[in-house]
């Protein structure tokens, strides 16, 4: 024991850092934020220290080629002691990572701790959350497996849609014409270089600024921030009624920071590393590509966004909620800090979360895509056939054979792309049913080309059938009218 | 000599000393500048695109859409696979063909063939398309993109070399015009 401090009584005799550091440590904090609602951000720090850790274990095994990359995954997943470990632990600990940055940004949003004086906490924040998309962007492109290649082609048709300078973006993006290995080369740079760089460079500045300013008071409703009197009332608080940050707040932080290691973990051993998926082979093209979690409700805004749409809100779109963001703290700086007196903002939260909610769940069965399969992979039920006529069968297999179940579900089975057709009898009458056959419209493909007059008559015939018992299908009024009018 | 003089001297100094750096740096920069838009540049290179062939006309035959596959004419060691790119080859009637990019007009995504019903259908978000590579539903604004071809000596060549993305010069080159279709 007596040698650690006389070894560390001559480092510092040569650094003189001790007091600071104490001094650093033991500041004043307003007792009431050692409380669970201000440990995301310490929490953060520390997943970001294991993605750190664990990413250059990767690096020692990883090939950042195009033409190895798979393969050195596969070595890492099987070949390599505990290799699929690492890997799992990087995988997770960038899901945990995004999603303790998300609660941590919520939270800092919800206690008004952006107001001043820590606007520019609050700006550095939201680059820092910029970063940490990037890195969970490029780190899903080293896994450079399908959903990668295809991922990559996404961002660069995104990025063609800039006015004028969207093919230049495009070859800078891939490093050249196509994705290729100099387009994993840059990812890999971007991903390993210069976003943790600029992380680190970042989280440095946030933090100095959060000593430098202090932890957010605790949000009293009623207790205003003016910028005159602010600086004296927060002064007056931690130094009236304040614990020294270590030991007094601290403790909660610690013992966060391990329980979501311990997560991570526990994640990382019970699922697994992800992927990779198959082959980054483009000539492979039984494949439907899909983003990690946190871009899934991005993959679902462009399936839905109506065509004309999509590229102003694409380019414009995240230009104005970054303004929006980094312009709160300016035209929001004074005033309440209490979420019990801004029910516009907690509105806003659960606006946002309820939409990108229901944005990733509707990722998760993608009801816009064709099933690509079910015409030979899903069967029509046999309750749907009983009974039917030769012609009515005859259209069920047109119904199979010409990929109709890709888009159209029955029972319960095949694409959600169309209307499912279960009672479509009793929606539309024959004669409409030939016209959405052969004319398409309302986003169906016009079939009057693919179909010949007797597939035509069967499938409708076989439609016709699509109703529920005891109640009688779709008839044209006028058609009743012209039989009676006959002689 | 007095104090002032001496410290507006050593100030002096330090600016010059500042602008040789400044002036250094941007001699520099040019290089790296450029460095970093080699690839907008194309430094000594004609163009990505050039004639490749995609094999004798017997593989693909009429009236049907065969997927084929090239490898890139820029192409370096550390690309593997990622260098063989496929497109669909359509023989219209034995002359006249279409050569459609495998990537589906909206966001690049690999376009699959279903002979059957005669469309495109992309399992991204939902994009489809007629046989002539007309848009026919979905979210792509347009048809799909196609390569220019020229038939010789019972080869089919394509003029390609760049990933088709909607803004890109390749693609303005050769986009069909859509087809209007009344009523739908």
């Amino acid at each position: 024991m007596r040698l650690i401090k006389n070894v560390g009584e001559w480092v510092d005799q040569r650094l003189q850092l001790a007091t600071t550091l104490r001094e650093t440590m033991q500041h004043p904090v307003p007792r009431q934020t050692a409380s669970w609602a201000y440990v995301f951000g310490s929490a953060a720090l520390t997943v970001f220290m294991l993605q750190l850790v664990t990413g250059i274990l990767l690096a020692l095994i990883y090939v950042p080629s195009a033409a190895e990359a798979w393969s050195s995954l596969q070595t890492l997943n099987h070949h390599v002691a505990l290799g699929w470990f690492i890997r799992a632990l990087h995988g997770w600990g960038s899901n945990f990572m995004v999603a303790i940055v998300l609660i941590h940004m919520v939270q800092v949003f919800l206690f008004g701790a952006y107001k001043f004086p820590r606007e520019l906490t609050w700006i550095v924040g939201i680059l820092l959350l910029l970063m940490t998309l990037g890195m969970a962007f490029t780190g899903q492109v080293l896994r450079f497996d399908q959903d990668a290649y295809w991922g990559l082609g996404i961002g660069a048709s995104i990025a063609s849609r800039v006015p004028l300078l969207g093919p230049w973006i495009v070859n800078l993006l891939l490093g050249g014409p196509i994705i290729a290995g100099a387009t994993l080369s840059r990812f890999f740079a971007l991903h390993v270089f210069v976003i943790p760089g600029s992380l680190i460079a970042f989280v440095g500045l946030h933090l100095l600024l959060v000593l430098k300013l202090g932890i957010n008071d605790w949000p009293m409703p009623g207790r205003v921030v003016r910028r005159a009197t602010y600086l004296r009332e927060y002064h007056d608080l931690t130094h009236k009624d304040g614990v020294p940050f270590v030991p007094g707040a601290v403790a909660k932080d610690l013992f966060f920071s391990g329980f979501i290691l311990l997560c991570i973990a526990a994640c990382a051993v019970y699922f697994g590393p992800f992927g990779p998926s198959g082959q980054p082979d483009p000539t492979i093209i039984q494949t439907a590509p899909r983003p990690d979690y946190f871009f899934l409700w991005l993959y679902a805004v462009l399936s839905l966004l109506p065509p004309s749409m999509e590229t102003p809100a694409l380019l414009i779109g995240p230009v104005i909620a970054l303004a929006v963001l980094l312009a709160l703290p300016f035209f929001a700086g004074e005033g309440e800090k209490s979420w019990k007196r801004r029910p516009i903002a907690v509105l806003t939260i659960l606006l946002v979360a309820v939409a990108l909610g229901t944005f990733t769940h509707l990722a998760g069965y993608t009801p816009w895509s064709p099933v690509m399969d079910a015409w030979s992979g899903e069967p029509i039920p046999a309750r749907y056939l009983k009974g039917c006529t030769a012609l009515e069968r005859q259209g069920a297999l047109v119904f199979q054979a010409k990929q109709c179940h890709n888009c159209h579900a029955l029972g319960g089975a095949g694409g959600q792309r169309g209307p499912q057709l279960d009672r479509v009898a009793v929606e539309l009458t024959e004669d409409q049913l030939i016209r959405q056959v052969i004319q398409g419209g309302g986003n169906m493909p016009a079939y009057g080309k693919n179909l010949s007059p007797s597939e035509t008559t069967a499938l409708v015939a076989f439609l016709e059938t699509l109703h529920p018992a005891g109640q009688a299908p779709a008839r044209d009024a006028s058609r009743t009218v012209e039989s009676a009018s006959r002689p | 000599m007095t104090e002032s003089d001496g410290l507006s001297r050593r100030r002096m100094l330090m600016k010059v000393g500042i602008l040789f750096n400044a002036a250094v740096g941007a001699i520099l920069a040019v290089p790296i500048v450029r460095y970093i838009l080699s690839p907008v540049t194309r430094e000594r290179k004609a163009g990505y695109e050039s004639w490749l062939s995609l094999g004798p006309l017997t593989q693909f035959p009429q009236g049907q859409t065969r997927l084929a596959i090239y490898r890139n004419p820029v192409v370096n060691p550390a690309d593997g696979e990622t260098a063989n790119i496929p497109c669909w080859v359509r023989n219209v009637d034995g002359e006249k063909f279409q050569v459609f990019a495998i990537n589906c007009a909206h966001l690049g995504c690999p376009v699959r063939w279903f002979p059957q019903s005669s469309l495109f259908m992309c399992p991204c978000h939902g994009g489809v398309y007629y046989a002539d590579g007309s848009r026919a539903s979905g979210p792509p604004e347009r048809g799909l993109f196609q390569y220019r071809f020229r038939l010789e000596e019972g080869n089919l060549f394509i003029d390609a070399g760049e990933l088709p993305t909607t803004g890109s010069p390749t693609a303005s080159l050769t986009n069909i015009t859509l087809e209007r279709r009344p009523c739908a």
